[in-house]
């Protein structure tokens, strides 16, 4: 297969904004473990007993947290828990039948205790473990097999793999504020917040930090992705934490949320994906999980109370959008979406990918095309208002606003929860609204839209699941239609170009019909049935239709359908 | 308790109309209130006379002309102005504003922003893109966040000789309703609480169609059981409009919808009421139009929720008969012979 080449990449290496390791704020978290621990069980006990005052309630948390954790154990183990898992929570159950035994105040006391015990497994849990050095040694294996995999891959000469003609940045477009990200990076902490697709994901991020000479985040990764083992060894030493999304428990959640709200407050650089989870549809996330975001508030809050309104540290909330050709999990993520949506069923977290298919999957990455992009977003105060370079918050006419003052009540610095969990909202529909606006549209995305309401409309009758049941064979657009309607509706797309509602990969702009024909080509280029393809007769057709609604969801949401009809 | 109060920052009222004025008298029982009028003639008339529009003023308010003393002075700011001046007033005041202000807005009606080149009369069909409710004119013209809004059964000269009476305060911030109701709060007026601010809005914009739709019946001299068929079926096409809108069932059927409803339809005085009336006696709209000294917001209603339903591709019986009546010449009886020939069968299906 042809592959066409982007527009040569003209992203340098930057140089690190912080020299030494030992200045990073995720170095000084790290080294200081034991003592930042201490201090995220402490304050998430107090959060947790603010929100369970009587003891009867306290109890009855703690009853509820063993039940679920025991009924983990039994129904959803993974390998990555500990051994002795089902000991601690058999032993924490029976303590908590002997208090009822006990006199009140010796029942207080051991309750405590349990609660502490509870949580500090939990801290301990959650915290990664970010050692310098083998975050060095992680960093250069990654750069080093990827450079030696893209120049044997692209040159096709095994002699080729100890060039260095191509580098990552060849492969992984980075576009969008970065300049502004670099700066914000020093002026205040940035809490970046990326789109979530694929596991690949957490991965590409750790190597995009690296690259664009930020200090490492610490990031919350799911903890399903430490049962690979080629990912945990590269999650641990990049500083991730872990969120486990099987517990839902107070205790639990209470802990996560402190953990991150605390290393926010002490300047560690943070990353999570608010989508909370890959997105099944392919769709641009519309609802973010509130929790994690809502500590980035929270810390600046903190913030704003301990200081005396003249320097205090600001929080910068940068989204992040990461668009591919190819997503290798499509088939079974747009399976678990349309099995949820079809009879409302819930879905267990797995993976079927184990570090084998990775490194496969890694290797069909590096030897045919398919380039990533990553847009960075423009930075955002923790109301959503953007930022100038100096990290001023703006209003829409470009005045600046004090953020403290969101948090004013008569004249003073307040907490109030529920006024934050507003705040926390309106942030989460500001990151979603960047998330359309910064999207690079690919000539993969839309042939695939294309096609697929081309088709959505010959059948008006049908609703989507009837739709998607027609047999492949039946679906055949004449290739002078499709060219026709995907000029009409690129049009429109560089109309909201112009107005600023959306992206456009350089690819997209040029002849069409080679556009097109690099849509096609690329559109889940290693799927073993093709989306998107032309046949004998040169129309297009498709193999795998419910993968193909997976790539044009990428699309939906910018109200385009009409202009396909 | 009132002394102790009084000693916090004053509370802004922004617009010296009837409700204004009341409002200014209610919030003055616990605060100092700064008072702001358009005309400068009108400021200082009240401060000769003590009285604004018939009513007396309490000795805590001070008026003023100046709008950026108002956000200067001021943390929590009651915009009380006409609709169709609510967006110009929050253009000036907006620069004043900071994220710690908490606006509670008193004003029934929408703000349309139309394409270039056309007007109301015009235009085919509006979207929400360009029908707003006062808290987000609020929101898009300054960087408060704390909004929060008043509806109800709020007759002005009715709270004025202190008749029973209550409203709701409505926003999605705890922080706004709790000081909204301890700022208006007395033995003879009860708050009530809404968290659905846009819901509360809109159930208070939509009540003036069916007040208009109410005045006809009453100038075709029907009685009570034709005002009881339409407020009720009323109340249900607000709940239908009120959810394409953006509101949830629940504010709709509070006082700020139903209460609102009934005590507006029963109004003779009101300007909603008046030009229903008028209509069923013959007269154009025109006619009516020339010596109505204030605008009836009702009117207007009419014609943009006629133009959203059309964008959403609704069909609001009271609403679109109400249309023709006014725009279209259709006369109130014709109307009325329509909608009772209507055929309808499910009373209510949003429950």
């Amino acid at each position: 297969m042809e592959i066409l080449e982007e527009k040569k990449n003209k992203n340098i290496g930057y140089k690190p904004i912080l020299e030494g390791i030992p200045d990073w704020p995720v170095y000084q978290l790290s080294k200081n473990r034991k003592e930042f621990l201490e201090e995220v069980t402490q304050k998430a006990i107090e959060e947790i007993r603010l929100l369970r005052p009587s003891r009867k309630q306290l109890i009855d948390e703690l009853e509820t947290t063993v039940f679920r954790e025991q009924n983990r154990i039994k129904r959803n183990r993974w390998r990555v828990d500990p051994k002795d898992d089902a000991r601690f929570w058999s032993r924490i159950k029976n303590e908590l039948i002997e208090l009822s035994n006990k006199p009140t105040d010796e029942a207080g006391k051991k309750e405590e205790e349990l609660l502490y015990e509870i949580v500090h497994r939990y801290a301990k849990e959650i915290a990664g473990t970010f050692k310098p050095r083998s975050y060095k040694f992680a960093r250069e294996v990654i750069k080093f097999w990827f450079r030696r995999l893209l120049n044997g891959a692209r040159v096709k000469k095994f002699g080729a793999i100890f060039r260095s003609q191509y580098t990552l940045q060849d492969k992984i477009h980075i576009v969008g504020k970065v300049k502004m990200l670099r700066r914000l990076a020093k002026k205040g902490t940035v809490v970046m917040v990326p789109t979530h697709f694929s596991n690949l994901d957490s991965i590409l991020i750790g190597w995009v930090i690296h690259s664009l000479g930020l200090p490492a985040f610490i990031y919350g990764a799911g903890l399903n992705l430490f049962n690979i083992s080629i990912f945990s060894y590269f999650m641990n030493s990049l500083g991730a934490y872990k969120v486990d999304r099987r517990k839902k428990n107070l205790p639990y959640l209470e802990t996560l949320k402190m953990y991150s709200n605390l290393a926010i407050q002490k300047g560690a650089h943070s990353l999570f994906f608010p989508g909370g989870t890959r997105s099944r549809s392919g769709k641009l996330e519309k609802q973010l999980k509130l929790g994690l975001l809502s500590t980035a508030i929270e810390a600046q809050r903190n913030l704003y109370l301990a200081g005396d309104g003249t320097e205090d540290r600001k929080i910068f909330v940068v989204p992040v959008t990461l668009n591919y050709h190819f997503v290798l999990e499509a088939p079974d993520l747009i399976e678990d979406y349309l099995q949820v949506k079809g009879q409302d069923r819930y879905f267990a977290e797995e993976d079927n990918y184990g570090s084998f298919t990775l490194i496969k999957f890694l290797f069909k990455f590096f030897t045919k095309g398919s380039n990533i992009s990553v847009s960075i977003g423009p930075g955002l105060d923790v109301m959503g208002n953007y930022v100038d370079d100096e990290g001023n918050s703006l209003d829409a006419e470009k005045r600046p606003i004090n953020t403290r003052e969101y948090f004013m009540t008569a004249g003073v610095v307040s907490v109030d929860k529920q006024r934050e969990n507003e705040y926390t909202r309106m942030l989460a529909s500001r990151v979603v609204s960047e998330y359309h606006r910064i999207n690079r549209v690919f000539a993969s995305h839309l042939v695939a839209f294309i096609a697929f309401e081309m088709w959505v409309q010959k059948y008006p009758k049908l609703d989507l699941f009837g739709f998607l049941r027609l047999p492949e064979e039946e679906l055949e657009i004449p290739y002078e239609e499709f060219r026709d309607t995907f000029k009409r509706v690129r049009k429109e797309i560089y109309r909201m170009v112009d107005d600023g509602k959306v992206h456009i990969a350089t690819h997209l702009k040029g002849d069409v019909d080679i556009v097109i024909r690099r849509g096609l080509e690329n559109v889940g280029i290693f799927h073993l049935k093709r989306p998107l393809l032309r046949n004998k007769k040169g129309n297009i057709v498709t193999q795998d239709l419910k993968v193909l609604y997976y790539y044009h969801n990428r699309l939906a949401g910018y109200d385009l359908e009409k202009f396909v009809g | 308790m009132i002394s102790r109060n009084l000693s916090d920052k004053p509370v802004g009222v922004v617009g010296a109309g009837n409700f204004g004025t009341v409002i200014a008298n209610f919030l003055a029982r616990h605060r100092q209130v700064i008072l702001y009028a358009r005309d400068e003639k009108a400021v200082r008339r009240m401060e000769e006379t003590h009285e604004n529009r018939g009513y007396k003023l309490n000795k805590h308010i001070r008026p003023t002309h100046d709008l950026a003393s108002i956000a200067r002075e001021c943390d929590i700011i009651f915009p009380i102005v006409p609709s169709e001046h609510f967006r110009s007033m929050m253009k000036k005041l907006g620069p004043h504003l900071h994220p710690y202000h908490i606006l509670i807005h008193g004003t029934k009606g929408f703000d349309i922003t139309l394409p270039k080149g056309e007007t109301i009369d015009t235009v085919h069909a509006l979207s929400r893109q360009q029908v707003k409710t006062m808290s987000e004119v609020i929101r898009e013209e300054s960087v408060v966040v704390r909004v929060g809004c008043l509806a109800g059964p709020n007759l002005s000269k009715e709270l004025a000789q202190r008749q029973p009476s209550a409203t709701v305060v409505a926003s999605p911030f705890q922080e706004v309703i709790q000081i909204g109701k301890r700022l208006l709060r007395n033995d003879r007026f009860q708050v009530y609480e809404n968290t659905d601010l846009v819901g509360v809005e809109i159930a208070g914009v939509l009540k003036n169609i069916i007040a208009i739709a109410s005045g006809c019946l009453s100038g075709l001299g029907y009685g009570e059981n034709a005002k009881g068929l339409l407020i009720s079926r009323g109340a249900v096409e607000m709940v239908y409009l009120g959810r394409i809108l953006g509101g949830n069932t629940k504010a709709f059927l509070g006082v700020a919808g139903i209460g609102d409803l009934v005590a507006t339809c029963n109004s003779p005085t009101s300007r909603n009421f008046s030009v229903g009336y008028r209509l069923a006696k013959g007269q154009t709209l025109k006619e009516i139009l020339s010596d109505m000294e204030e605008v009836a917001e009702g009117i207007k209603t009419v014609q943009i929720v006629k133009k959203c339903a059309e964008h959403y591709k609704a069909r609001p019986l009271i609403t679109d008969t109400l249309y023709k009546v006014l725009f279209e010449g259709m006369t109130v009886q014709d109307a009325v012979d329509y909608l009772m020939r209507y055929p309808l069968n499910v009373e209510i299906d949003f429950v």
